[in-house]
């Protein structure tokens, strides 16, 4: 439900959907100008969790750079991390052993079913459902297990190395994971039981908060905001990286563009990245984990170099400017959740503060990532 | 004779305050309780064995703090909102037969004077919103009032079905007309059913007790994700606890008032086994479990369409079997 | 192809630059008796030609496709011309060349149908940096130009509101530039 006319004559008044709310996920402070309970501008204030992470990778060497990686997207860590080392690998020229990138595909893939079902719970504690948010830690907190076991982080890893991983994974983790997913997997028909299906949760996403394709394209939305839009891209998909193109896997797009079609989406996600660590566990060549020849100090060669990766919230792309020392010359760090946080004061115009609340919740924002 | 029923009243005071107290206690540990069990953890269990003086440990920490009155509100509303909250709750247990002796007066207007009452429980919310000079403290009384407004009406369209039935509003007398088994309960009664949407009747008054209540999938007073605390968030210490304490003597009103009408009272659902307050203490507490399982499954649904389900939908089902009613009556 | 089209779309925009290139040629034989080993059988002529700034470079390589610079004044109209095709703003930054008194603005392009980065790079003077925001076409560059404002100090003439974003509402100091000292 909308308000259609916006008269300048409103009697108005401003609320602070404050740095310190339990529906903004991270310091974000949303200033909203409102005519009773409808939203007439909505203006996003950053910065209050900026730590000029980009400067600091002038500061630091190629390989000092990589824990801070982690540190933004704190949620789907290896996405991050990820990014960043194909980036240098690609302005090195270093080409990682097959099984090293079996092995980063496997944990980036269950990085981002942790971060779905965080997401999962956090988005439902919102609306006001208060359970299934500890089923779904529940399962969480068994992927934080796994990974914990061979990353030794739970939360902000930091397991890429330039040319590979420094750790191999061992039998517990394969036998771990597959029981994981079998468990997983006997469980998601539950949620769609109980959340999806749930008379409520329907009407409170269904046809709210719409996002159309002109507006994706002009603010440059990406990741599952994107796709809830009806747009087929996914960089796994669109620009191959790593071994992707050896899985089957699908890209899960609604193209009803409301919040219900972006809660769809990540539910599907949850189960195609199942499907591409199961591939990964089925297809693990044996072999090094590391490249033969990487130089203990890196000096990329001068000038700029790009490079994208799909991170759980979108498509997370670095630009690197290298002018041939040990450190960066320029570390640009392009995070989704910055794009797609541009557009809810367009998004949310003339709302009710609830369905401004649900639309939120589906962009799946995470603070540091945009605050950087 | 005066000196027996002043001992009488007496003693009906202590007990009467002293079960709303003491449910407003423990209805927080059960729920503490029932929502761990749904949500696959334990719950209180440090104080006292199984925790069960915690409720004991969270009454002196609200009495411990200090009671400041924030700058800019209203002195007097801000002191009053609380106490208008609470006490209409436990006065309404006047009215209640627990057992065909244990009834403190009874009243002939007794469901008049409930409903009454449960009115001025709002007017509660409402002041201690705008009390508090606080912009997430307005909108959320706001909210209520209009929710509680569209709530009632369908309450008492369908108390009206079954006062039209019984005859009476005298409490008691409802309770005593349905003896003899749980198939002369009010809900599934076959003798001479009061409409054969008698079900429904108590499907739409148990919804509207849980938004007169204030409680999830209606919480919009509370609505925590989105307006903090609503109309309790400038409220420190024990004023909190007093609106807390209102909040649970309402749940158990509620409840009490659905057992009686629909669910047989202190009647017996075998008719050899004697009548006893048990069984209106086990059907009451049976409707608050029912009542915190729906808290804890459901997510909250938006403002607009919950007053659409209101006055679209249950207002007009009400009304109807209002009219079923009357002509059901008159054929039989 | 999609990569053809806009090579078309965008080449008179972009900017000449001047290259420098060394051939070699053999060099006739040495007179009798000046006999220069060093000099011997080559003759290096270097000849300045003048090309525009639009390269189409080796995507495994760099990561993107197309790179193209452009005068300062002539980014709105790239930026309409990307548009036009169907492409999505994907970041705006800036890079400090201290050294060459440059600051540039980088804006990096992207399209849905088919994997095509565009790269439109511009240069401007570090004392009075100053370009056209195309926040007028592209919605999403307001906030990624309000970024690059706080780090470089780079004024986007146009922009609705340049106020601090990331930094501090009070803050009137650059930190990504080169010369700035915490």
């Amino acid at each position: 439900m909308t308000l259609e006319v916006v008269d300048k004559s409103l009697e108005t008044f401003v609320l602070n959907l404050g740095p310190q709310h339990p529906a903004t996920h991270g310091v974000l402070r949303v200033k909203l100008t409102m005519d009773g309970e409808y939203i007439v501008h909505a203006e996003p204030v950053l910065g209050y969790i900026h730590r000029m992470h980009e400067k600091m990778g002038e500061n630091r060497t190629w390989a000092q750079y990589m824990p801070n990686t982690a540190r933004m997207d704190y949620l789907a860590a290896l996405s991050y991390n990820h990014g960043y080392a194909a980036a240098v690998e690609r302005a090195m020229g270093i080409e990682v052993p097959e099984r090293a990138e079996y092995i980063r595909c496997i944990t980036v893939e269950l990085n981002r079913i942790a971060s779905h079902l965080l997401w999962f719970g956090a988005f439902v504690l919102d609306l006001g459902g208060f359970t299934p948010l500890l089923y779904a830690f529940d399962d969480r907190e068994q992927i934080l297990d796994l990974l914990e076991a061979i990353t030794g982080a739970r939360l902000t890893f930091c397991y890429f190395r330039f040319g590979g991983l420094y750790n191999d994974i061992d039998d517990d983790f394969i036998t771990g994971t597959r029981a994981f997913i079998k468990r997983l997997r006997s469980r998601m028909p539950m949620y769609h039981d109980l959340v999806t299906n749930n008379i409520i949760l329907i009407k409170r996403l269904k046809e709210i908060g719409p996002i159309s394709q002109e507006m994706a394209r002009r603010y440059g939305a990406t990741g599952p905001v994107l796709r809830g839009s009806g747009v087929n891209f996914d960089v796994r998909k669109h620009e191959p990286y790593s071994v992707y193109p050896e899985f089957d896997f699908d890209i899960p797009v609604y193209s009803e563009g409301d919040s219900m079609a972006r809660y769809m989406v990540r539910m599907d996600e949850i189960e195609q990245s199942m499907r591409i660590v199961e591939q990964g566990l089925d297809k693990l060549p044996e072999g090094p984990i590391m490249a033969e020849k990487v130089p203990k100090i890196l000096k990329p060669p001068k000038g700029d170099y790009y490079c994208a990766v799909e991170a759980a919230r979108g498509s997370f792309g670095i630009r690197l400017v290298s002018d041939g020392t040990n450190t960066p010359y320029r570390l640009k760090l392009r995070s989704p959740t910055f794009s797609n946080l541009s557009l809810f004061s367009e998004a949310c115009h003339g709302m009710i503060m609830a369905d401004a609340l649900a639309l939120m919740g589906t962009l799946d924002l995470v603070i540091p990532e945009i605050d950087r | 004779m005066l000196t027996t029923e002043l001992i009488r009243l007496l003693a009906f005071l202590v007990g009467i305050i002293a079960f709303a107290a003491g449910n407003a206690a423990y209805l927080v540990y059960a729920e503490r309780k029932g929502a761990a069990f749904f949500q696959r953890r334990t719950g209180p269990k440090e104080v006292g064995p199984q925790g069960l003086l915690q409720p004991l440990a969270d009454g002196i920490k609200l009495m411990t703090k200090q009671l400041l009155v924030p700058e800019g509100v209203d002195p007097i509303l801000f002191k009053i909102a609380p106490i208008m909250l609470m006490v209409p709750a436990v006065m309404s247990f006047v009215a209640i037969p627990f057992s065909e002796q244990l009834t403190a007066r009874h009243i002939d207007l007794g469901l008049l004077m409930i409903f009454a009452f449960a009115s001025v429980n709002v007017l509660g919310l409402l002041i201690g919103g705008w009390g508090s000079a606080n912009k997430y403290a307005i909108i959320a009384s706001a909210r209520v009032v209009s929710q509680n407004v569209a709530y009632e009406i369908p309450m008492l369209l369908t108390a009206i079905t079954l006062v039209m039935a019984t005859n009476t509003m005298n409490l008691n007398e409802i309770v005593a007309q349905q003896g003899g088994g749980f198939w002369n309960w009010n809900l599934i009664r076959l003798t001479w059913a009061a409409s054969p949407l008698t079900p429904v009747a108590f499907l739409i008054f148990f919804t509207c007790m849980l938004c007169e209540t204030n409680r999830a999938p209606f919480d919009m007073a509370e609505a925590e994700s989105e307006l903090v605390a609503g109309t309790f968030t400038e409220y420190p210490g024990m004023g909190f606890g007093v609106f807390f304490m209102g909040e649970y003597a309402n749940i158990v009103i509620g409840a009490s008032l659905v057992t009686v009408l629909f669910l047989g009272g202190w009647q017996s659902p075998l008719p050899f086994l004697p009548n006893s307050v048990v069984w209106f203490l086990m059907k009451m507490y049976a409707i608050i479990f029912t009542v915190i399982w729906i808290r804890w499954t459901y997510p909250r649904i938006q403002f607009y369409k919950l007053l659409n389900l209101s006055w679209k939908i249950l207002i007009p089902i009400s009304l109807f079997n209002l009219i079923l009613t009357a002509g059901w009556l008159k054929v039989f | 192809m999609l990569i053809d089209e806009i090579k078309q779309a965008l080449a008179n925009l972009a900017v000449i630059e001047k290259k420098e290139v060394k051939t070699e040629t053999a060099a006739p034989a040495p007179a009798e008796g000046e006999t220069d080993q060093a000099d011997a059988g080559k003759i290096v002529t270097t000849e300045v030609i003048e090309e525009p700034a639009l390269h189409q470079t080796d995507y495994a390589q760099k990561g993107y496709h197309l790179d193209i610079t452009v005068a300062p004044d002539d980014v709105v109209s790239a930026a309409k011309q990307l548009l036009k095709l169907g492409f999505f703003i994907e970041a705006v930054t800036g890079v400090d060349w201290i050294k060459e008194n440059q600051l540039e603005v980088v804006y990096d392009y992207n399209h849905w149908d088919e994997c095509c980065r565009v790269v439109v790079r511009t240069f401007l003077d570090r004392e009075k940096p100053e370009v056209p925001t195309i926040s007028e076409v592209y919605s999403g560059a307001n906030w990624h130009e309000r970024e690059t404002h706080d780090f470089f100090g780079i004024s986007f003439l146009g922009h609705p509101d340049l106020s601090p974003f990331l930094l501090p509402e009070d803050a009137d100091y650059h930190p990504l530039l080169k010369d700035f000292k915490a």
